[in-house]
């Protein structure tokens, strides 16, 4: 409830339409309460004193009346339309910014699958009880108020017997609801078991027939299924109870009335005309009760929904500019980890890196070895501020990197992530997606070093061709392939690859390295800085002071290794084909560094190393 | 009186709560988001045929059926009998003071009401078994037909699709089946019944009435529901683009942070957002509007009936009871043409939803067994394949004349890049796909000529990606033989090098896995695997080596284990390990989807053909040969020979 009061300020720029809205519902409702008064008044004076003019008057009223309440009401749609549409569009877009603040850390937490739940079906579910919050949610407890007034003014003796009925039908109510929730939460969850056993099985189809397991599998099906309908048919008939257990008591109460009045008119102390009005009041306010019991179940589930939306909005994005980091920013590409440690929760949690320390110099190229979970993953996520240190520092040219703007920053940092995600569109669009306004052959040019030129040239529409459901279907190392080429086309001064040739074979990813490493801008340009041609403004802000010196010692030291000095590079493998060629290998285990060197270095040196590499290579 | 002044609460939200209806697949995200938000009408293509199919389901329960119709026939008849009592008390009860006879008609509409009541409940209480049953029904049917059905359909389809057939479409049916199918046959009931007692009572009010009422009713919802179609049609459209966007950014949410793709992404959003705030606006609105007209609708009848009615009974055409009971007959007369209307839609949905089901369970099984299929059992284990030739997909050949024999026990090493064709071979081999051409053959009989549950017991599969299912560690394992005992399954486990991490779990064998298994690591699951495929015992295996995400640790323990699994049986090996290869009685090295060479390591090195440069490129830091190779690390370090190789 909560929750939703706290959603209810988007609401606020449409203030005028979600107050007009329920007044012209009042106006619908009102017209609504009049008629059976008017139908009061044609029996009892009209047709009593054959006053024909006031029968034909009294007839035309009703309807200037109801054409008055169609103008409510529709008045009423218009602007619940509008307030809700526009209140839904304004959460949904603020939803999605907030999302696209949010930093690593907290798409880890909220997961993918239930964030587009949230954008989509609880968003929606919200907007509809606006909708619904400034029609029906108004309509019906006026009604029902309306109509209770209407029925004491009708008849005050009458009236009485609402002290019997309204508790009654509520009772009603109360007790089915009750007794039915519950059930159908319990059928949820039988309906997830039914859809689990499905999921599986179309997931694992290969593993249910390779062993020949239909007949298990349909055991299975069936016993969930029945379950199911078991449920489904205890819940159904305990709610089948409601409808009827409300006519009654309603059609009793209308009985009585019938009985009651006929009495008093009998005894000439009511008019016939009082009596059928009457009983219009009696089913309108004994029906609304009946809605508003249904409309909480509905406000029920739609404040889980605003719940999970508020969840969303509340969340603080981990990792945030400071006021005043830096916008512009052009680094050597000297990259520096000092004794850095993190977790994924926060300092007391077990920490994922326990004080890494080490240097990649600007134009080296640093692999990262190591099992899984060993932390290479997590480590290169810092550099590029995914998540930010728990502690110690990451430095660039010897800048913390938290003091960098963090768009500066992720700019100079070309990153392929270990599930490379496609977006729908052409092959030239994904690659273009760092820098959506690259030439065609700057596009072509990182293709061909990321070695998918190739296949994508077998597609008939090669780069226009489509990718995605509808296009063309891309191998698991394809789709790498792109990925690479994507974080080369920004012409990274940082290039990280995480794991990112996984799906690649052995050979291909041979021919990637080569022409990697062969096309380290310092080399084939060979004084142009950074490499980078996109936006040259940012290069007049380097750093000055002592780590500008200390870049210029470190650049100096590096030419002498290697004629190049631009791309950084690192690393991660499985592979140790991969990581021969590197400049440093970082072994890391259980969080630390245990070795760090060269290949032949580590083969002298690090014992696990050499394990790794015997048991992938073979003595 | 059983009718309030306004209808209009009904269908609102009378309807038992929409909690009812299924969930989508996997929370949503693969399955048609936002079909919740508003139901779109669909038609279905063949409706009489699928009707014809959904009533079949029915017939099982006759007497529910034939009960049901009774009860609806009579609550209708009572229901009408409602407002006919309420009139006679007027007018020979109360407006001539007949007491004794005022109490006699009373305690009649009391009966009356509480039939209905008993009536109503009883019918809802059966009808709801019924749907129900039925509804499982159909779910089992489909569920066991899809079980028939070979990969090919499943490769064909989205999974999204496919659970949202067995989820949302067959509960909109039960729906219909429970509430909708009764609620039309009363509404038409109610109309004819109505109707005839309206003229019966007062022919000439009666005219009146219905002539204007429906008249008007058909007039506003013809105008509103054009409007409202093409509304909702632009609004789905907007809907759909805007949940693209959605999925897509925030499944790639951290790819557009490491781009900085935020505020680009942002615009998209902002756009398909208010393309989709302008077509929901106009179409909720239209469709809004349905609610205040049918009001006015309703209104107005009222006025007409107390209008000309009075006018009438002044004229002694009428009386006052009869004024009452025509407020109600009115009411009841306008409600089932609603009702109808929106019926029609629901039942529409539901018919195409139903004809989505029937589609798949019609699906022939392009894969079944030969009528004369023979029992293969006890074989030994000989694997050829004679010229064949295959595609996944018609006109497009992944494999080119392969043609290969092992003896029983080899093992035989499948080499190559990534979509040359390895896995392919073993996916004929299982029968999972039929060959284009050509001939498979175990111990000399061709495959299809076998029956293929036995086909598939001979054969154990061990791949790289372990499905693992829903239950404990136990139940995943036993999985491979589902009549083995406790003791054979810890037998098989401790084969397979899965004891120790077993035991180290919480619960160990007890322990509950879930479908994504986020407890155990990559190499974990394989090695359940490999236990599962040890306890099924088969004579010929498919192994395919995981070629990363392994620690060296666990690595060892898998090869330990698949060379224990391999002992006595002819195995086929996707291998990336070059112990495995170099062990193998033969090596495939597919290319293209061809055997471009083949032999054993030292005769294909000696060939100095493809498999050696593969071998070349691979391995070539293994130490021998020149001392470049060893080197540490500079650019040059990347031999010519992988270039070399590049596949022409």
């Amino acid at each position: 409830m909560h929750a939703m009061r706290k959603l209810g300020t988007y609401l606020r720029p449409y203030r005028h339409w979600a107050i007009l809205a329920p007044l012209l519902m009042m106006l619908e409702v009102v017209m609504d309460l009049m008629q059976p008064r008017l139908i009061q008044r044609i029996v009892d004076q009209g047709l009593a004193n054959g006053d024909m003019p006031l029968i034909i008057n009294t007839g035309l009223l009703m309807i200037g009346l109801a054409a008055f309440g169609l103008l409510g009401g529709g008045g009423c749609v218009v602007f619940s339309v509008l307030a809700s549409q526009g209140f839904g569009a304004d959460l949904r877009g603020t939803l999605f910014g907030k999302i696209q603040s949010l930093s690593f850390g907290n798409l880890d937490k909220l997961e993918t699958g239930r964030l587009i739940t949230r954008l989509t079906n609880d968003v929606t579910q919200v907007q509809d009880l606006v909708m619904m919050g400034l029609r029906i949610m108004v309509r019906a407890p006026l009604l029902m108020v309306g109509s209770l007034i209407m029925a004491i003014l009708t008849s005050p003796t009458l009236a009485l017997l609402f002290i019997l009925l309204v508790p009654l039908v509520t009772a009603a109510i109360v007790w089915v609801i009750n007794k039915s929730y519950p059930m159908f939460s319990e059928v949820q969850r039988r309906l997830d078991a039914v859809n689990t056993v499905m999921q599986e099985n179309l997931a694992g189809v290969r593993v249910v027939k390779a062993f020949v397991r239909e007949a298990h599998e349909i055991g299975r099906f069936h016993g969930a299924n029945t379950r199911l309908m078991d449920q489904n048919i205890t819940a159904a008939q305990t709610l089948a109870l409601n409808m009827p257990t409300v006519m009654l008591i309603m059609n009793v109460g209308v009985v009585a009335a019938i009985w009651l009045g006929g009495v008093q008119v009998t005894a000439g102390g009511m008019h016939v005309g009082q009596v059928i009005a009457f009983i219009n009041y009696l089913t309108q306010t004994l029906f609304s009760i009946m809605m508003v019991s249904m409309m909480t179940m509905r406000i029920s589930r739609s404040a889980a929904s605003a719940e999970r939306i508020q969840e969303v909005l509340d969340s603080k994005p981990e990792v945030v500019n400071k006021p005043d980091a830096l916008k512009a920013f052009a680094p050597q590409g000297r990259i520096a980890f000092e004794d850095v440690s993190f977790s994924y929760d926060g300092a007391d949690a077990d920490p994922v890196l326990k004080n890494v320390s080490f240097v990649a110099e600007p134009g080296q190229t640093v692999a990262l070895l190591g099992a899984t979970g060993a932390g290479k993953s997590s480590l290169i996520h810092l550099i590029p501020r995914f998540y930010d240190v728990t502690e110690g520092r990451v430095t660039i040219d010897g800048m913390d990197i938290r003091d960098i703007d963090e768009t500066a920053l992720r700019g100079k940092i070309g990153i392929a992530l270990q599930e490379s995600v496609l977006f729908s569109g052409t092959i030239r669009d994904n690659i273009r997606y760092g820098r959506p306004d690259a030439p065609d052959d700057e596009v072509i040019a990182a293709a061909k070093l990321a070695q998918a030129h190739d296949f994508i040239m077998s597609f008939p529409d090669g780069y226009d061709a489509i990718v995605g459901q509808r296009g063309v279907n891309l191998s698991g190392g394809q789709k790498q392939r792109l990925a690479i080429a994507r974080a080369l086309l920004t012409q990274p001064t940082v290039l990280i690859l995480d794991d990112s040739t996984s799906s690649v074979d052995v050979e291909t990813e041979a021919r990637l390295q080569e022409a990697l490493a062969a096309s380290q801008p310092g080399r084939a340009r060979p004084t142009n800085g950074n490499g980078r041609n996109g936006d040259h403004s940012d290069d007049f802000s380097r750093p000055t002071g002592p780590e500008a010196t200390e870049v210029a010692a470190t650049n100096a030291s590096s030419v002498v290794r290697r004629p190049s000095s631009s791309r950084t590079s690192l690393i991660v493998a499985q592979r140790i084909s991969t990581v021969l060629t590197a400049d440093k290998i970082l072994v890391l285990d259980n969080g630390r560094i245990v070795a760090e060197g060269t290949h032949a270095e580590l083969m002298e040196s690090s014992p696990i190393y050499r394990e790794i590499y015997e048991s992938q290579m073979e003595r | 009186m059983p009718e309030p002044m306004s209808r209009r609460e009904e269908r609102t939200d009378a309807a038992p709560p929409p909690f009812l209806m299924g969930r989508g697949p996997g929370g949503g995200p693969g399955g048609g988001p936002g079909a919740h938000f508003m139901r779109q009408v669909e038609h279905a293509k063949n409706p009489r045929g699928t009707v014809a199919r959904l009533w079949g389901y029915l017939r099982h329960q006759k007497w529910a059926l034939i009960f049901t119709a009774l009860a609806v026939i009579a609550t209708t008849g009572l229901n009408l009998a409602g407002p006919y009592l309420l009139g006679q008390a007027i007018d020979k009860h109360i407006l001539v003071g007949d007491l004794p006879g005022l109490i006699r008609i009373c305690l009649l509409m009391l009966a009356v009401y509480a039939l209905i009541s008993l009536l109503t409940w009883f019918q809802t209480y059966i009808m709801a078994a019924a749907a129900q049953r039925a509804v499982a029904e159909i779910r089992n049917d489909l569920f066991e037909h899809e079980q028939t059905l070979s990969l090919r359909f499943f490769d064909q389809r989205a999974h999204g699709d496919l659970m949202s057939r067995l989820t949302n479409d067959v509960e909109n049916v039960s729906m219909v089946l429970a509430q909708s199918v009764t609620q039309l046959v009363s509404g038409f009931l109610s109309l004819v019944g109505v109707g005839a007692v309206m003229l019966l009572l007062n022919w000439r009010l009666a005219l009146v009435t219905l002539l204007t009422i429906p008249v008007m009713m058909l007039f506003l919802t013809r105008w509103v529901g054009g409007r409202t179609r093409t509304g909702f049609r632009q609004q789905q459209k907007a809907l759909g683009k805007l949940n693209g966007i959605i999925e897509e950014t925030i499944t790639g949410q951290r790819v557009v942070k490491a781009y900085n793709r935020e505020q680009a992404v942002m615009a998209d959003f902002d756009f398909a957002n208010c393309e989709l705030r302008q077509a929901a606006t106009r179409a909720q609105t239209f469709s809004g509007f349905i609610g205040p007209m049918m009001n006015f609708v309703n209104n107005l009848g009222l006025a007409i009936v107390a209008g000309v009615g009075g006018w009438m009974t002044l004229g002694g055409l009428a009386t006052v009871g009869t004024i009452a009971s025509f407020i109600n007959y009115a009411r009841q007369f306008g409600r089932p043409l609603n009702e109808i209307a929106s019926l029609y839609n629901t039942i529409q949905s539901a018919v195409a939803g139903a004809e989505r089901v029937f589609e798949t369970i019609d699906e022939q099984p392009d894969l079944t067994d030969a009528p004369n299929a023979r029992p293969l059992a006890d074989i030994r284990g000989e694997v050829t394949f004679e010229d064949v030739d295959f595609g996944y997909v018609p006109g497009v050949p992944v494999l080119k004349q392969v043609s290969l024999h092992a003896r029983p026990g080899q093992v035989v090493a499948l080499v190559g890049p990534t979509g040359a064709g390895k896995t392919t071979i073993v996916n004929l081999l299982t029968r999972f796909y039929d060959i284009q051409a050509g001939r498979i053959c175990i111990d000399g009989q061709d495959i299809r000529q076998v029956q293929m549950a036995d086909l598939r017991r001979q054969l154990g599969i061990v791949l790289q990606d372990t499905f693992l299912f829903t239950g404990t560690v136990m139940d995943n394992i036993r999985y491979g033989r589902l009549d083995a005992t406790d003791d054979e399954v810890f037998a098989a486990a401790r084969l397979a090098n899965a004891d120790t991490f077993i035991h180290r779990l919480p619960h160990g064998y007890q322990t509950p896995l879930s479908e994504r298994a986020g407890n155990l690591s990559q190499g974990q699951r394989q090695l359940l695997a490999i236990a599962r495929a040890i306890l099924a015992n088969p004579s010929i295996l498919v192994l395919d080596e995981a070629t990363s995400s392994v620690d060296t640790r666990t690595e060892k323990h898998i090869q330990e284990a698949m060379l224990r699994l391999m002992q006595g049986r002819t195995s086929f090996v996707i291998a990336h390990r070059l112990s495995t290869i170099r062990n193998a009685d033969q090596i495939l090295v597919i290319n293209h989807g061809e055997i471009i060479e083949r032999g054993t390591h030292e005769t294909l090195l000696a060939q100095g053909g493809f498999y050696h440069h593969l071998y070349n490129s691979q391995f070539r830091a293994n130490g021998k040969g020149n001392g470049r190779e060893r080197g540490n690390g500079r650019e040059g370090e990347w031999a010519p020979a992988a270039t070399v190789m590049t596949p022409a």
